[in-house]
């Protein structure tokens, strides 16, 4: 039978442990619903506009210093296949043959969500969303566990495999450094021949994007891509095809991602609050009066 | 060491902290290291172990490219995958290892906290199981994490408290430290230091209770990752609702079945390491795990279907991935429940040893399915990791076996270790004081 005092020294080992481990859901239990900052920029992107002439791509490999491409961006080719974002290239555009329309073009980079995923899955906490809009990275901190890559729905941000001391991951920051914070739009959108992307505060933006449908109802499907999408992002789309024919998510929630952990995570103090006490009184329940126990070690001392 | 103990049957292994002959000093520890042989006699045995030179092949392999992938960078072994950043290491050697190690905190309550001290013989061979299961998975994730070096990042350098993999992170290292306790008895033992024995044993209840809490938590939360993730893993593999309910119930029977097979394996390649307490109760003890896993399974395979049910997703079972997931189900689910039924019912221990394996191989299945092979499903090509991440794979699990087997050949995990009074002087029990020795 347990020994009273051993009972005690067990509930402490238990409940020293729950405490070392009570921090992890603190603020995931804090979060609510975030409606973003209030003066966070964005883009709104039309992309009925596009002609695909990649001069965004070119503008931000200029801006971010990124390594000089395979083919350069006036090559049409790289439109043969389907693109995603690398550690080389924070931006590409895709063209899409669209049955009975023409050919759409669509740009793909960082959308700056509200409730960015990358940022509520990372562990040590390597993103910030800034009060400008931007979702930043912090490189000093990273670990490289890729759980960001997994946890984007957008499948935004690469990582440079290819570095042995300190690969990292690689995605639009906005321009947040050299441009957003100073309150200059983003070298894409600034570059834009075409005008495909307007730059203004997201509250505005929203406005905007559903002006245009408005007054033109014919050209458009009646939707702002990303107005709602995963709690809201930065960068939104117009568009004059269901955005599934342009390689975009149609079925996306609407509900941040972080949504779809909480109830796990709100979970946890409970188990760390009810466990120990159930368990060990399980435990004097189970042994009462039972003297069963023998020890591993076998020899004449037994 | 089978093939020895078969030619030498009088050669004196090392089971106490003195020999029987010689008048009966104390083993040195370089002995102890090497059973209580000779040099020679150790060399001599493990070269006459076929075993060994498979190990030594997949060694020279493995070791080149492992030392290669901190050389040239991850991408050298893995290739760029943007939309499949968990492979093989952490698919296989975290998310397939940690439910195959639930076997640590199932034995440990199950004797310390529900007072089945029936079940002693595979106490500690469970504990074992569970901390190497859990260390190696750390391994794994040395060798996948981009900078490994930062490893200890999210517990003093910087939080990320609403992060499900923080939950992760924060458990396994405080499970770790639990079943290092654990464990640390058979190595007290070993090396003659009764003291540390009888400080973890005091807290023998608080460890097992606190492993109860870790693994709901933390096996629960490596399925709760994948709610990350909701548009990627094809739906009959995720549920919103029920996904951590998956990972933690699959683990129950992953982690019993694990033990049959360990212990199995053990009983036909390292019997001179059995003692007759092991080897007269291991089939029994067996069919007990057994039925724990049947009922394991049956409970998983019933939320598996309320999860397809809940959503209404019976559609998708008429579809290509539909198969698998029906083969994944159908071989990993009810065949396995088909052989362990089978077995429990008839007493039939080869039946139960094969659906051990077969639950397995399904669990691992399952978590390969849920962060490889499913994974971005939508982009319409199924990731298959490249060459060297399964070199590398391969070399890491073998280090795991060659772990595992030169701690079951040393301490006291398969054979009660034998103490005498005259060990220690000072543990001269009183008669009154006897009862409590526990």
């Amino acid at each position: 039978m347990i020994e009273r005092r051993d009972f005690l020294k067990g509930c402490l080992a238990c409940g020293v442990t729950a405490a070392s481990i009570g921090v992890a859901s603190n603020d995931a239990l804090a979060a609510g619903s975030f409606e973003g900052y209030p003066d966070a920029m964005g883009v709104l992107v039309d992309l009925t506009r596009c002609v695909g002439c990649r001069s965004c791509e070119a503008a931000c490999n200029n801006e971010q210093k990124l390594p000089e491409p395979d083919l350069r961006f006036d090559d049409t080719s790289v439109f043969e296949e389907k693109r995603r974002t690398t550690d080389k290239a924070y931006t590409v555009v895709n063209k899409y043959q669209v049955a009975n329309k023409e050919t759409l073009f669509r740009k793909i980079q960082c959308n700056h969500c509200t409730e960015p995923a990358c940022l509520s899955s990372c562990f040590v906490n390597a993103y910030t969303k800034t009060k400008e809009g931007a979702v930043i990275y912090k490189a000093s901190v990273c670990v490289g566990c890729r759980n960001c890559m997994i946890a984007c729905p957008f499948n935004i941000p690469a990582y440079s495999y290819s570095s042995p001391l300190k690969p990292l991951v690689k995605k639009c920051i906005f321009c947040y450094d050299t441009r957003l914070k100073e309150g200059r739009p983003p070298a894409c959108v600034e570059i834009c021949p075409q005008q495909v992307m307007t730059f203004g505060r997201r509250a505005d933006l929203v406005k905007l994007g559903h002006d245009r449908i408005q007054a033109n109802p014919a050209k458009y499907v009646d939707k702002l891509y990303g107005e709602k999408a995963v709690g809201g992002t930065s960068w939104m789309y117009l568009s004059s095809v269901d955005f599934g024919q342009v390689g975009m998510d149609a079925h996306i929630q609407n509900e941040p991602i972080i949504a779809n952990v909480k109830d796990f995570l709100g979970f946890v103090p409970m188990v760390l609050a009810i466990w120990p006490a159930l368990f060990t009184g399980i435990h004097l329940l189970a042994t009462k009066n039972k003297d069963g126990h023998h020890d591993h070690e076998g020899g004449d001392h037994q | 060491m089978k093939l020895f103990m078969a030619r030498n049957p009088n050669t004196e292994i090392v089971d106490s902290l003195r020999k029987d002959n010689d008048r009966g000093r104390r083993w040195t520890l370089m002995e102890k290291i090497f059973l209580g042989l000779t040099p020679k006699q150790y060399m001599s045995q493990a070269i006459s172990n076929p075993l060994n030179w498979v190990f030594a092949i997949i060694f020279l392999i493995g070791f080149p490219v492992l030392i290669g992938r901190y050389i040239f960078g991850l991408s050298w072994v893995v290739g760029d995958p943007y939309d499949n950043a968990w492979g093989l290491f952490l698919g296989f050697g975290l998310f397939g290892m940690v439910p195959l190690s639930s076997s640590g905190f199932q034995l440990g309550s199950a004797v310390e906290v529900f007072g089945r001290h029936d079940l002693e013989p595979l106490e500690r061979l469970g504990i074992l199981n569970g901390i190497l299961g859990y260390f190696f998975a750390v391994m794994f994730l040395m060798v996948d994490l981009g900078q490994p070096w930062r490893l200890p990042y999210p517990m003093i350098v910087s939080w990320g408290p609403e992060a499900v993999l923080f939950l992760v992170a924060w458990h396994v290292a405080t499970y770790l430290s639990v079943q290092a306790a654990e464990t640390s008895t058979s190595f007290f033992e070993w090396m003659g230091w009764p003291a540390g024995k009888t400080f973890i044993k005091k807290m023998a209840l608080g460890l097992a209770v606190s492993g109860i809490i870790l693994s709901t938590l933390h096996q629960g939360a490596l399925g709760a990752l994948s709610c990350y993730a909701p548009g990627k893993i094809h739906p009959l593999w995720y549920s919103a609702s029920f996904q951590w309910l998956y990972f933690f119930v699959s683990s129950l029977p992953g982690g019993l079945c694990m033990v049959i097979v360990v212990s199995t394996i053990v009983i036909k390649t390292m019997d001179w390491r059995c003692d007759d307490n092991y080897k007269n109760n291991l089939n029994k003890l067996q069919i007990t795990l057994a039925r724990g896993a049947c009922y394991g399974l049956l409970t998983y395979f019933v939320i598996r279907l309320i999860g397809v049910a809940h959503d209404n997703k019976w559609a998708y079972l008429a579809t290509g991935w539909g198969a698998w997931w029906l083969f994944e189900i159908g071989f990993g689910v009810i065949l396995a429940l088909i052989l362990l039924t089978t077995g429990v019912r008839n007493n039939n221990i080869t039946l139960i040893r094969l659906g051990a394996w077969v639950t397995i191989i399904g669990v691992v299945l399952n978590r390969l399915n849920v962060y490889m092979f499913t994974f971005n499903w939508q982009n319409g090509h199924v990731h298959v990791p490249p060459l060297k991440e399964i070199i590398i794979t391969a070399t890491v699990y073998s280090v795991y076996i060659v772990t595992y087997r030169a701690i079951l050949y040393r301490w006291p995990i398969l054979f009660q270790w034998k103490t005498k009074y005259s060990d220690y002087g000072v543990l001269e029990p009183q008669p009154a004081e006897q009862k409590k020795s526990h």
